[in-house]
């Protein structure tokens, strides 16, 4: 007979070789799948992590795809500690990327540093409205926010479709249906060889963690977490923290949009956001909701993603193999949660002697 | 007046029928899956690949079923048994049906299923019920799939509402420590449900790739699987409102190519927009008329655990 007992408190050392663990056992179950497709597993991974980091270029390619992760992921953590699922991230970096490139490609000609800060902005506040509207109904009608979130994706993205297709069609394509290039004072400027949104990356996990650590209004919204009655009880306005909390959840997955459009795109298309939204919603979950954790998550998930583009061209294995390994890994993980809080008992005896 | 309109409202919201029906099941059990789109995925990437190897629709059918169950059943294990937090659940499971479905979707692009096969799924009409005007052209003139979708919702109301076992299964979702307590074994009660949900997902992914589009596309559910969690809504968790709802999305679904016919000048883009709008718009309305009838499961999305009471 098998006992569960909720566990009292559990070593940092056990609850992360638990994850380890869950990990391993994904990727197990994943190279099973790969053996089926004829390739050898441990073939495949090791040319998925030298496709990722085996030249100095591939270290680029990686990074440049950890930086919208890390960024998407503090962003949708702000209102995941609220328990506002926010599956909205694809649209709020879209909407960003938006209102950067109406800056953009209205004032082409101003100074770099002016133009990028107003593009910044514009950014911000294009994810953060975009946010805030699944978060208006939420507060004032308590309307499913996973849902309201999602659809707001479709809207962005047929949107943007329709700029690129309509009125904002390049007349210089030839008829080629895409949005004009940012002009030399519209692009990000690179430092070691990758653009600058790396560093924004940086200083943004250490002052959302301060935020959330050592500021009034983050304490609130982790409050307000936990529970809303505690935070009512605390005198705390539970609506406007939720609303102000959600449109900096979107304000961040806008400066997501700024810098693809700005740094990696150069222009504006729906490619933008390129799924990091969604895959954004993983990794700041994987991480526990902690600022800093993150970081790693984020690197490893570029890998998996950049690694899974490279063994497509290596193995001909398809692309989404690496989204099926995302979802294994995810699973797995979610599964090794019961084991970091309950312990399991084996109590022969007692079984017995019930007999 | 020109039933056509309607008939084609029909034909496109019969996906979204039997996604809501499924939906229905399982968060009446409690559960609250938001891997809807990717248990959709893997009905129509199985039902397509069985359809092609064995040219047997009733194999692919069954097949679509089982793939979704499959996906319903990573869900079920984890959230039943292991506890694990259904929203993020649903969305891996997500992630992992649409990354099944593009993997082993690769190989069909362009194919085409045999003359008989698609033969099979073609409309028939139903004779006497055909012939009532209007009604009996929008829906007794169509494939055997549609009316499979009728028989569905039907089923599952009656069963909900007026079986013993029906009865059960909304005690579990409305508190299951009551419904534990006078014996019902609860987590049998959710896995069933759980994965005839997914199955019945399964099918409405099938109904794409086999019917309605019917070649194998990437991405072929197109956000469908959401729309059905906010029908569900909408809807009441009632299987016959659900009728109701789904042909009503259907009919958003395909009003863009009838306005686009009608010469009037909207843009493409902005007319698609229209389902995801009114899926807001409804769920807002949904969520906003409050009263007991209306209200979701109470035990909706909690994992329960007997020693937690």
């Amino acid at each position: 007979m098998v006992r569960m007992i909720k566990r009292a408190d559990i070593t940092k050392f056990k609850s992360i070789s638990i994850r380890i663990i869950a990990i391993l056992g994904a990727l197990i179950v994943a190279g099973l799948f790969i053996k089926l497709l004829g390739h050898n597993p441990l073939e495949v991974y090791k040319s998925m992590v030298l496709g990722a980091f085996g030249t100095q270029h591939r270290i680029r390619q990686t990074l440049i795809i950890a930086i919208p992760l890390v960024i998407t992921s503090v962003g949708i953590m702000i209102a995941f500690k609220m328990n506002f699922w926010n599956i909205g991230a694809e649209g709020q970096i879209l909407m960003g990327a938006f209102l950067a490139s109406f800056v953009a490609l209205n004032f082409p000609a101003l100074p770099k540093p002016l133009l990028l800060t107003l593009m910044f902005i514009a950014g911000i506040i294009g994810g953060g409205l975009w946010a805030l509207i699944p978060a208006m109904l939420k507060v004032k009608f308590d309307t499913n926010e996973t849902i309201t979130t999602l659809m707001m994706n479709y809207i962005a993205i047929k949107w943007i479709t329709y700029l690129q297709y309509g009125p904002w069609k390049d007349p210089k394509a030839m008829g080629f249906p895409k949005i004009a290039d940012f002009s030399q004072q519209g692009q990000l400027p690179k430092l070691f060889g990758i653009h600058i949104g790396w560093i924004i990356a940086i200083i943004l996990v250490v002052i959302v963690y301060m935020f959330l650590h050592h500021s009034k209004k983050g304490f609130e919204i982790t409050v307000v977490g936990q529970s809303t009655d505690t935070a009512r009880y605390a005198g705390m306005d539970v609506k406007k923290v939720m609303l102000s909390a959600l449109f900096i959840s979107g304000g961040i997955c806008g400066i997501t949009g700024m810098i693809q459009a700005s740094g990696v795109a150069r222009s504006l298309s729906v490619e933008v956001s390129a799924g990091y939204g969604f895959t954004a919603i993983i990794t700041a979950w994987l991480s526990g909701l902690r600022s800093i954790v993150i970081v790693p998550v984020s690197i490893l998930f570029a890998m998996l993603l950049q690694g899974g583009s490279y063994i497509q061209t290596a193995f001909q294995i398809p692309k989404a193999a690496a989204e099926i390994l995302q979802g294994l890994i995810l699973f797995f993980i979610l599964g090794s949660e019961f084991f970091i809080r309950y312990k399991l008992i084996w109590n022969k005896k007692s079984s017995k002697e019930a007999k | 007046m020109d039933s056509s309109f309607f008939v084609a409202a029909v034909y496109a919201g019969t996906p979204l029928l039997f996604a809501t029906l499924g939906e229905i099941t399982t968060e009446k059990a409690g559960n609250l899956n938001l891997g809807v789109e990717g248990m959709m995925l893997m009905g129509a990437v199985a039902g397509f690949g069985a359809g092609l190897a064995t040219s047997n629709p009733l194999i692919a059918l069954l097949a679509a079923m089982l793939s979704g169950a499959v996906g319903a059943l990573v869900y079920a294990l984890l959230t039943v048994t292991l506890r694990a937090n259904q929203v993020v659940t649903g969305l891996a499971l997500t992630t992992f049906g649409a990354g099944i479905a593009s993997f082993a979707g690769k190989s069909y692009t362009g194919k085409i299923m045999t003359e008989e096969f698609r033969e099979f799924f073609r409309a028939k009409s139903i004779p006497l019920l055909s012939k009532i005007p209007f009604i009996g052209d929008v829906f007794f003139n169509q494939g055997i799939f549609v009316y499979l979708g009728y028989f569905m919702a039907i089923v599952l109301g009656i069963y909900l509402y007026n079986t013993r076992k029906g009865l059960n299964l909304r005690a579990i979702g409305e508190n299951p420590s009551c419904a534990d307590a006078s014996g019902i074994n609860i987590n049998l009660y959710k896995y069933v449900h759980i994965l005839i949900g997914g199955a019945l997902c399964g099918l409405g992914g099938a109904y794409l790739s086999l019917v309605y589009v019917p070649t194998w596309q990437e991405n072929i559910t197109a956000g469908r699987g959401w729309i059905a969690i906010a029908l569900v809504i909408f809807c009441k968790w009632n299987p016959y409102l659900a009728l109701f709802g789904a042909y009503l999305f259907g009919g958003l679904d395909i009003i863009g190519f009838r306005i686009q016919s009608l010469d009037i000048n909207i843009p493409q883009e902005i007319i698609g927009m229209l389902p995801y709008i009114v899926t807001i718009v409804v769920l807002v309305i949904g969520t906003a008329r409050e009263s007991k009838e209306n209200a979701p499961p109470k035990g909706l999305g909690n994992a329960y655990f007997r020693e937690e009471r």
